[in-house]
């Protein structure tokens, strides 16, 4: 009855090609940018900005960077913490280095070397495929591990290793520090997400985006048909990486304030961003939202209930919290494999339907 | 739709965060009860709860305030600490005691913005003893800095004051706690003539064999060893297996407790680790601990854990932090202290031998004077090792001071750094 095409007259191309054909899909994109830009920077408090939405908006954009490679293009990476770690690294030396340029342009240059990187790493995929890219893409994150522990010049020398990241601004505003209001923080990676998924979005259903998905299909057909593998597979990486060194600058400068890189960093966050993608569905924008939210959300959740709620011992409680995830995450995917993406799909085509379904 | 699941739980936890009672003293607990690390958290979070639970118990809180000791877990977790200091810091939290050196990197900034105490007794950022730049940070009795120098003067000893040629390896927790100690014994190994080899263990350090076939190539005379939960029990069998003399191998004072030495069995026999607290059970505070909190059945956890080493260890911090609001309490002349009062308790508080035998542990720790610029403390340790037979640790030595005249210019020059990153302008001048 609500979400249909029926009577959702198109005049122009521009208009039959937009990314939301659908009156009522289109609604509930521009409600949640409402809600996301205008209600809660007002309403946001430290608790909500650094144990929620912070967190969850940052995992959602290495979530989209890695759907790109692993979803669109059919990439396995395993790389991704270490890629998440270029980007937190040369964010600091560059906040370091360059204290009056505006935190924006030294996130988004961070995004730049990660791309610089990742192209360094995608060039194994040329020959090797499948497993065995993962297992080099592996060799990536045990190697950048291993080199920003290794060399002082990356930490600035300190004693322990740590970096931290000192306050930076924007308008005047610090973003970055100890010092930041919980809104600044939200603010600023709402917008970076924003602009990215439209980016994402636009990539994905142009011509690059289409050239990923063929060699997903089938690198060999895509092949005869004139996609260039060498530049199609390095752009999915170069873009992916980007994404990545984004998420890895925020997560490091905005979220964290201070990080270590065997700790933050590790394998685990390689693995987790790879759960989110498929968790929430591969090759699918809505998929990397979903994907985050459920990891990100659901510990604090149902460590809020447990705890706060219920009153239960701490340690039961983080023993029950694994438990209950894993168990979820098992049983949709025997549910659903495609993802959530796809449980969101499967709905939209009831919704057509509804109330008639005959 | 996107939003969908961030509202549902936006509902769940507004419903679910009540806060506590404000009228309280609010001292919260993150602890890790889970993950490789909860050998060594477990009894600390026991060891913190129970010495609160025996002073609400015995004389009705702390200048008839009670306390209240919300727990919350970090799994030994940055980002699981984050969390946990967003949710505890609106409840009116006085101090943050975090056990873990990441956690405290990441809190030193924000304690600084959010005007509430950090104390990290022996872990934590070494150069914040210079409270010149670290206004909310304390970490006396000890840190990483002074362990490393008191390991080293008790090796001097051994060998009739002189290291020249010796061989020494550091077997580290490849983390920012493990690198602490790595400038200092740089420094020291160029003082006194031996070689330092830098091993570092991958966390959680399940997996240390080709460490310790290196340790077994080449030989080094004594092994320094920086691990934490079940990364220590790990290098104790690993030391046992390849038969390492267990007397040349000495664990930093987190690397020193029943937990570490008892899968070992025999093979532990003679190991030594730092403490800056007494050890064993032979203190008036444990009857009262064992009347007022085991026996009434409000012991922390299981319960199984008193008097063990680290134990003792956060009950040692949990009485420093009483200490610090009863001084806080004595200054403001107000029982009901708040965080930045309680800063001014820390900066001068005074903990005499006295005042330690008053409270039931003569001879528990070294004495404790704060001031504006110290805020580390005398640092001194003492060496113990440890009986398998007995399943005891044995004290070996007194209290040893460490070198000063290598830690203070160190001191001085990473709290330095810190202070031109940061813009920070120095205090107490």
């Amino acid at each position: 009855m609500f979400y249909r095409e029926a009577g959702d007259f198109k005049t122009s191309y521009v208009d039959d090609s937009q990314t939301f054909p659908i009156r009522f899909d289109r609604m509930r994109y521009y409600a949640v940018l409402v809600v996301g830009f205008g209600i809660i920077p007002f309403v946001i408090n430290d608790y909500w900005a650094n144990a929620v939405f912070v967190p969850f908006l940052i995992y959602a954009i290495a979530a989209i960077g890695l759907n790109i490679l692993t979803g669109y293009c059919g990439q396995v990476s395993l790389g991704t913490g270490g890629f998440m770690a270029v980007g937190a690294y040369a964010c600091y030396k560059l906040m370091t280095g360059f204290p009056e340029v505006p935190i924006l342009i030294h996130v988004l240059l961070a995004g730049g070397v990660t791309a610089g990187v990742g192209v360094l790493f995608g060039l194994p995929s040329l020959r090797i495929k499948g497993f065995y890219l993962a297992v080099a893409t592996l060799a990536a994150q045990f190697f950048l591990v291993w080199l920003f522990n290794k060399v002082p010049w990356f930490y600035n020398y300190s004693a322990s290793g740590q970096i931290t990241a000192p306050e930076r601004t924007m308008f005047g505003i610090a973003v970055t520090g100890a010092n930041t209001p919980a809104w600044a923080k939200y603010l600023f990676c709402a917008v970076i997400l924003f602009a990215l998924a439209w980016l994402a979005r636009n990539l994905t259903r142009g011509a690059v985006g289409r050239k990923w998905m063929a060699i997903r299909d089938m690198d060999i057909a895509a092949e005869i048909i004139g996609v260039n593998p060498l530049t199609t597979k390095l752009t999915a990486f170069a873009v992916s990486s980007f994404f990545i060194g984004v998420a890895g600058a925020l997560f490091f400068a905005v979220y964290l304030g201070a990080a270590e890189v065997g700790e933050a960093f590790g394998i685990q966050k390689s693995f987790l961003i790879l759960f989110m993608v498929i968790i929430g569905g591969l090759g699918s924008l809505f998929g990397s939202f979903a994907g985050a939210a459920f990891l990100v959300l659901l510990p604090v959740f149902l460590k809020n209930v447990l705890v706060e709620g219920m009153g239960w011992p701490t340690d039961l409680a983080a023993h029950v919290e694994l438990m209950i995830v894993g168990a979820l995450i098992i049983v949709f995917l025997i549910l659903e494999p495609h993802g959530l993406a796809q449980l969101w799909r499967v709905a939209k085509e009831k919704l057509r339907l509804w109330p008639f379904p005959h | 739709m996107k939003k969908t699941f961030t509202m549902l739980a936006a509902a769940a936890i507004a419903a679910a965060g009540a806060a506590p009672a404000l009228a309280d003293l609010v001292v919260p607990n993150l602890s890790y009860r889970t993950g490789p690390f909860a050998a060594g958290g477990i009894p600390y979070a026991d060891g913190f709860n129970d010495y609160f639970t025996l002073l609400n118990e015995r004389d009705g809180g702390i200048g008839g305030e009670k306390v209240q000791v919300p727990e919350c877990e970090t799994a030994y977790n940055t980002e699981k600490g984050v969390e946990c200091y967003e949710a505890t810091k609106g409840t009116g939290a006085l101090v943050y005691n975090p056990l873990s050196t990441g956690i405290t990197y990441q809190l030193i900034p924000k304690v600084s913005a959010d005007g509430i105490t950090l104390y990290t007794p022996g872990y934590g950022r070494t150069s914040a003893a210079n409270g010149k730049v670290f206004e909310w940070v304390f970490n006396y009795p000890a840190n990483y800095w002074d362990g490393a120098s008191v390991a080293v003067k008790h090796l001097l000893e051994q060998n009739g004051g002189s290291l020249e040629g010796k061989k020494i390896a550091l077997l580290y927790h490849n983390s920012a706690y493990g690198k602490e100690p790595l400038r200092t014994l740089q420094e020291l190994s160029k003082k006194h003539g031996f070689t330092l080899a830098e091993l570092p263990i991958d966390s959680p350090g399940q997996e240390q064999k080709s460490q310790w076939l290196q340790v077994r190539r080449d030989k080094p005379d004594y092994v320094l060893f920086w691990g934490w939960g079940v990364m220590n029990s790990v290098a104790v069998q690993e030391a046992a297996n390849i038969r390492f003399p267990m007397e040349n191998f000495i664990g930093i004072w987190w690397s020193g407790s029943e937990n570490d030495v008892g899968p070992a069995g025999a093979g532990a026999n003679g190991y030594k680790a730092l403490t800056f607290n007494g050890v064993g059970q032979d203190y008036p505070l444990y009857a009262d601990l064992q009347k007022y909190v085991v026996d009434a059945g409000k012991a922390a956890g299981a319960g199984d854990q008193v008097g063990t080493a680290v134990y003792s260890r956060g009950m040692y911090a949990a009485l420093v932090i009483s200490e610090a609001i009863r001084k806080a309490q004595e200054i403001h002349g107000t029982a009901a202290v708040n965080a930045a009062q309680v800063r001014d308790g820390f900066e001068q508080l005074e903990i005499t031998e006295a005042r330690m035998a008053e409270l039931g542990l003569p001879n528990f720790g070294q004495p404790i004077t704060a001031s504006c610029a110290d805020h580390g403390g005398a640092g001194a340790a003492m060496i113990q090792q440890w009986d398998a037979e007995a399943k005891k640790w044995n004290l070996l030595t007194g209290f040893i001071e460490p070198d000063k005249d290598v830690l203070d210019p160190l001191v001085a020059e990473d709290s330095a750094a810190f202070a031109a990153e940061n813009n920070i302008a120095e205090r107490c001048n």
